[in-house]
């Protein structure tokens, strides 16, 4: 079976279409005032699932998740949980739990009380209490931290107590609101795969809200990409980056050349498209018509530089110059300049040190890409 | 050599308050301290022994020979005195729960205000300190006077049939404390308020914790500099306080700044006035230290 990208999956209920969705948007709008940032937006996740809400600041991504909270109630539509309506259902009564951006952690209590304050709500007996908060600790590796006041802690540790508190109640969902937003690169990278981990520990479902594409793509198994309070797309991270539905969300996840174009002639799943800066043949062309105005969209690292021009008969191959070169270490990112006037980027790894065909700045140069590299966008 | 000179200034700039605390808290305080262990007399000043240094240094230092203790004696002697300090706390202390209780809300609704709207508020709060404090105090007598607008109101809308009395009665002097102190307890309350990150709030209710629990849990122990704050600047003056008991109070109230006040004016005692006063700053100071205290250990929290 072919699978997009390099990842195959054995955990995709969205594709059984007998599953069960754990958390329902049914139609939800939430308007406050004028300001309308949800606006009928229908949505499924399912148990045990990492799914991530990405999109810019003000697509409505962290309403959905307090709307989940119970911070916010829709203006119309309905979410449910496990098939129960949550409308109506106060913050404190609801089976979720919010690990907030701020952290939230309560500056006059110790990380170990800050962790046992959701557990003594429930009225849950001293001893347990004591163990699930040492269990907690253990879990965060911030044992030796557990009489310290939050602002006693580095912004790691804060944030890991946060998530201890958030797990404590062992909710029937997590939400995680910009999780690593405050933390440098190298620790939100630790910390991404220790939060994947922990999720597979403890078998719950985690929603995630992020304005970072990368966070997403590393941790979520399902991304929902949003726009102005509507839903772009659905998909795994592969989905999502090598099968785009639509010009928006190939040009917020990654990097992307598109080539606008007419649909000249089709032939099974292959199409031509006539565009400014050539003919162009693709096998993806998905709904597009003959005639129809549409978008050809290829990642930078799907394209080929060379100085030499390819063998004849290569499908898809342009001449241009090399207007700039950026050069990265593991790999060396070359703008091409088209004779139409369109920059083309494409990226080379530089899996051998030494270079047979070196490049440089105003350098005659040949792109080409295969037929299934990239693919054509109708919306 | 440019070192030293700005180590010095740096020091220089410390010793200004305690200069000024020298010359305008020590100084007094021990000339005060001073005429409350003198003897009255009919003279100017209405005390003796009046300290000179015209006779000499030796002639200076006899002359502490005839410094007693006999006048706080007197205060202890006299039941009187014991009631009106009593009675000063207990009237200051209500006060001040009653200002909390008021000011608390209020400094809420301030802090979760849309912040545009705050510096209005603020100034709102602040807005009565243009006028004068004496005429403010005058006004509350035309308000609760029998013939006042307040009763003049509750017989119009039929709520009462007969004047209520509340001038002359502790009642008034509540009134007039907590209305002339409000902003005191207000505006600390709110600066602690305001810088609490509401999400503390919703993380509460989150975890399982309904609103009225949340806000005994996290908002007030959070408040609590500002509780401590507003209440003492509140308790303190209104400890001493003369000119509202004077005017709203009557003559039956007994409070320790109208008896300072008779002391030093009716009865030209001054030594025993001082020795009242005296006694009145040693029972403040008690709370300055432990508001002190309370405020070291919240900036040693770091917040």
């Amino acid at each position: 079976m072919n699978s997009l990208g390099s990842i195959r999956r054995s955990f995709a209920p969205w594709t059984d279409p007998s599953a069960k969705p754990y958390i329902e948007f049914r139609n939800v709008t939430k308007r406050f005032g004028d300001f309308t940032a949800v606006n009928d937006l229908s949505l499924s996740i399912y148990e045990r699932e990492f799914f991530a809400l990405l999109g810019a600041s003000g697509c409505g991504k962290s309403t959905l998740l307090r709307m989940l909270a119970g911070f916010e109630e829709p203006t119309s539509g309905s979410i449910l949980l496990d098939g129960q309506d949550l409308r109506g259902i106060p913050p404190y009564r609801r089976p979720v739990n919010m690990m907030f951006q701020s952290y939230a952690l309560f500056p006059h209590m110790t990380v170990e009380q800050n962790i046992a304050f959701g557990l003594k709500q429930d009225g849950m007996a001293k001893v347990e209490i004591e163990q699930r908060v040492a269990e907690m600790l253990k879990l965060v590796k911030l044992s030796q931290f557990a009489k310290r006041k939050p602002h006693q802690l580095s912004g790691g540790q804060r944030q890991r107590v946060a998530l201890a508190r958030a797990v404590a109640k062992r909710p029937k969902v997590l939400l995680l609101d910009e999780p690593l937003g405050a933390l440098d690169k190298k620790l939100r990278e630790e910390t991404q795969f220790e939060l994947m981990d922990l999720q597979q520990k403890l078998g719950l479902t985690f929603v995630v809200v992020t304005h970072d594409q990368e966070e997403a793509m590393t941790m979520a198994d399902r991304i929902a990409i949003l726009d102005k309070g509507e839903v772009m797309q659905v998909a795994t991270p592969a989905e999502v980056y090598e099968a785009p539905g639509s010009r928006f969300v190939a040009g917020f996840v990654g990097t992307v050349n598109i080539f606008e174009g007419k649909v000249s002639a089709r032939e099974g799943v292959a199409a031509t498209i006539m565009t400014d800066g050539g003919v162009i043949r693709s096998e993806n062309a998905s709904d597009a018509t003959v005639g129809s105005d549409v978008a050809f969209a290829i990642r930078p690292e799907k394209i080929k530089v060379s100085s030499k021009e390819p063998a004849p008969g290569i499908d898809n191959a342009m001449q241009g110059e090399v207007y700039d070169i950026a050069y990265l270490g593991d790999m060396t990112v070359y703008h091409v300049k088209l004779p139409s006037g369109q920059v083309v980027r494409a990226s080379a790894l530089n899996a051998a040190r030494v270079t047979e065909d070196p490049l440089t700045w105003d350098d005659t140069a040949w792109i080409s890409f295969r037929p299934d590299a990239g693919v054509i966008l109708t919306r | 050599m440019q070192r030293a000179i700005a180590a010095l200034t740096s020091r220089l700039v410390i010793v200004v308050p305690y200069l000024w605390l020298l010359a305008f808290f020590l100084v007094p305080f021990i000339i005060v301290f001073k005429i409350s262990l003198s003897t009255t007399a009919i003279a100017m000043p209405p005390y003796e022994p009046v300290m000179t240094l015209s006779n000499g240094i030796g002639a200076f230092f006899a002359q502490f020979r005839d410094l007693h203790f006999d006048n706080y004696a007197w205060l202890g002697g006299d039941p009187l005195y014991m009631r009106a300090y009593l009675s000063s706390v207990v009237i200051a202390a209500i006060s001040t729960f009653l200002a909390l209780l008021i000011g608390f809300p209020v400094a809420y609704g301030m802090a979760r205000a849309p912040a545009t709207l705050r510096p209005t508020l603020l100034m709102l709060v602040i807005l009565p300190f243009w006028t004068s404090f004496l005429i403010r105090v005058y006004a509350w007598i035309g308000i609760l006077k029998p013939e006042g607008l307040l009763n003049q109101f509750l017989l119009f809308t039929g709520i009462i049939d007969t004047p209520l009395v509340i001038l002359n009665t502790h009642t008034a002097i509540f009134i007039g404390i907590v209305y002339s102190y409000l902003p005191f307890m207000i505006l600390p309350l709110y600066a602690s308020l305001e810088k609490m990150d509401y999400s503390l709030i919703e993380a509460a209710n989150d975890l399982g914790c309904p609103p009225i629990s949340a806000f005994w849990k996290i908002t007030f122990p959070l408040a609590l500099p500002g509780v401590i704050a507003g209440c003492l600047l509140v308790f303190i003056p209104a400890v001493g306080e003369f000119v509202i008991p004077d005017l709203l109070g009557g003559s039956q109230t007994l409070m320790i700044g109208k008896t300072l006040w008779n002391e030093f004016f009716a009865n030209r005692d001054w030594p025993v006035a001082s020795a009242v006063a005296i006694i009145l700053l040693l029972l403040l100071v008690v709370p300055i230290m432990f508001f002190q205290q309370a405020q070291a250990r919240a900036q040693e929290q770091g917040k």
